[in-house]
C-alpha cells in the first residue's frame, strides 16, 4: 500500500500542493489528473524518491526511506530510456540484467516483447523506432523488471489506439497481481480506478 | 554493476562512440606538436612526456561530458538510479568503462607516439599513463555528474576538472621522465581519486536528479 501523508510540494519556491494526503491500496491504481504545471510529474518524482517533499511523509508498505522506496519503483517517465545505438532486445536485456531479475533473461525479454507487440522489431536499433514504439519498449521494461510500484508519467502519450488498450491491459494485469500504480494522465485510462485531481 | 560497465563499453566502441574519437584526438594533437616545434629531436624528446600527458588528459575529457548527460537526456538515468546497484556502484562502473575506452587505449597507443617524439624508451611514459589515467576518468566523472543537466555542459566541465587534474599531470609527466618519487605520488593520487570519486560523483548525480 502506498500512503502519502500531508505532503507539501515546492517547485522553484512556489507551492504546488499543500498537505496532500491519499492512499493507494495493493492491487489498485490511481489516476493523477490536473492541468499543466499543477505538479503531477513533481509528485511522481517525490513518490519515486528523487525529490524530497518540503513536508510530510511517503510510505510504500513499511518503507519510508526514499532510496529504499526507489528500489520498489518501476519508472516510466517522459523519456523512454531507449538508446539510439542499442537494439530493442539489447535495451531490455540490459535493464533485466541491471535489475537482477529472472534466470532466463532471453526468454523473459521475448515474452515482454510479445506482450507489447514488438517481437518483430527485437533487432532494430532504437534510433529507427517511432515515439509510440519507444513507449512500448518502456512498457515492456516495466513488465520485465517486475517492480511492485509503477509510477507512470503520461503512459498513453504517442501510443496508437491499440497501444493505449495494450497499456491499460498491462496496468490492469499489474494491479490484478497485487501491484500498485500511480499514473499521471490527461486521457481516460480505460481502467476502473480512483482519480486524484491536482489544482 | 557489471551490466552498466558492459553497456557503456559497448556504446563507446560502436559507431559514433567516444573510444575512437579520443584515440584520434590524442594522435592528432601528438602529431601536430612536432610539426609546430620543428625537427629538433633533442627538444622533442625533452618535451614529449609533458605534451603527451596533456594531450592524453584533453583527449580523455573530450567524451566525459556525455558520461551521465546522455543517460539523463534519454531517461535512462532515472531508471538506472532506481535499479538495485547503488548510485556509487553505478558511478564506479561508469568510471571504469570510461577508462577502459579512453585511458587504456591512449596508454596502449603512447609508445607509438613516443617514437615520433624521438623518445628512446617509452616504458616510463607507458607506466605513468597506465597508473595516472584512471585518476583522469575518476575526477572527470565528478565534473560530469555536476554538469549533467547543463546544456553545453561540455564547455564548463574542463574548467571544473582541469585544475583538479593538475597533480596528475605534474606527477604523471614527472614519472614519465623518471623523476624520483613522482611515480609513487602519482599512484597515491590515482588511488585516492578512484576510491573517493564514486561517492562525490553519486552525490552530484543525486543533486541533479532531485532538481
Amino acid at each position: 500500500m502506498l500512503a502519502v501523508e500531508d505532503v507539501t510540494g515546492l517547485r522553484g519556491g512556489r507551492v504546488l500542493f499543500r498537505k496532500l494526503s491519499f492512499t493507494v491500496g495493493a492491487g489498485a491504481a490511481l489516476a493523477l489528473e490536473g492541468a499543466n504545471g499543477t505538479g503531477k510529474t513533481s509528485l511522481l518524482r517525490m513518490l519515486a524518491g528523487f525529490l524530497a517533499p518540503a513536508a510530510g511523509t511517503i510510505r510504500f508498505g513499511a518503507v519510508s526511506e526514499p532510496e529504499e522506496r526507489g528500489r520498489r519503483v518501476g519508472w516510466l517517465g517522459h523519456h523512454d530510456a531507449v538508446k539510439p545505438q542499442m537494439t530493442v532486445a539489447e535495451t531490455l536485456f540490459f535493464f533485466a540484467r541491471l535489475h537482477g531479475v529472472a534466470d532466463d533473461i532471453p526468454g523473459d525479454v521475448r515474452a515482454a516483447l510479445d506482450a507489447v507487440g514488438l517481437a518483430r522489431l527485437a533487432d532494430l536499433p532504437g534510433q529507427y523506432l517511432s515515439a509510440g514504439q519507444k513507449k512500448r519498449v518502456a512498457l515492456a521494461r516495466l513488465k520485465l523488471t517486475g517492480r511492485p510500484l509503477w509510477l507512470m508519467d503520461e503512459p498513453l502519450a504517442s501510443l496508437d489506439t491499440a497501444g493505449k488498450t495494450l497499456a491499460s491491459g498491462l496496468i490492469a494485469a499489474h494491479c490484478a497481481g497485487g501491484g500498485v500504480a500511480v499514473i499521471a494522465t490527461h486521457e481516460p485510462l480505460g481502467l476502473d480506478c480512483a482519480r486524484l485531481v491536482l489544482s | 554493476m557489471s551490466a552498466i560497465l558492459f553497456r557503456d563499453v559497448r556504446l563507446a566502441a560502436r559507431a559514433g562512440g567516444s573510444a575512437m574519437l579520443a584515440l584520434a584526438f590524442f594522435a592528432a594533437v601528438a602529431t601536430l606538436v612536432p610539426l609546430g616545434v620543428g625537427a629538433d629531436l633533442r627538444l622533442l624528446a625533452k618535451i614529449a612526456p609533458g605534451v603527451l600527458w596533456v594531450a592524453a588528459v584533453l583527449a580523455a575529457l573530450l567524451a566525459l561530458d556525455r558520461l551521465f548527460q546522455a543517460d539523463f537526456e534519454d531517461g535512462s538515468l532515472d531508471v538506472v538510479a532506481l535499479a538495485p546497484p547503488s548510485l556509487e556502484a553505478t558511478a564506479f562502473a561508469k568510471i571504469a568503462a570510461h577508462w577502459l575506452t579512453t585511458g587504456l587505449p591512449l596508454t596502449l597507443l603512447s609508445p607509438l607516439l613516443a617514437v615520433m617524439f624521438g623518445l628512446e624508451t617509452s616504458g616510463a611514459l607507458f607506466v605513468s599513463l597506465l597508473i595516472g589515467t584512471p585518476a583522469v576518468s575518476a575526477i572527470g566523472a565528478i565534473g560530469a555528474g555536476l554538469t549533467l543537466s547543463i546544456r553545453r555542459g561540455g564547455l564548463i566541465l574542463p574548467l571544473i576538472v582541469l585544475p583538479l587534474l593538475a597533480p596528475a599531470v605534474i606527477f604523471g609527466a614527472g614519472a614519465a621522465q623518471e623523476v624520483a618519487g613522482a611515480l609513487p605520488l602519482l599512484a597515491a593520487f590515482s588511488l585516492v581519486a578512484c576510491v573517493l570519486s564514486p561517492f562525490a560523483t553519486a552525490a552530484a548525480v543525486r543533486l541533479n536528479l532531485g532538481s
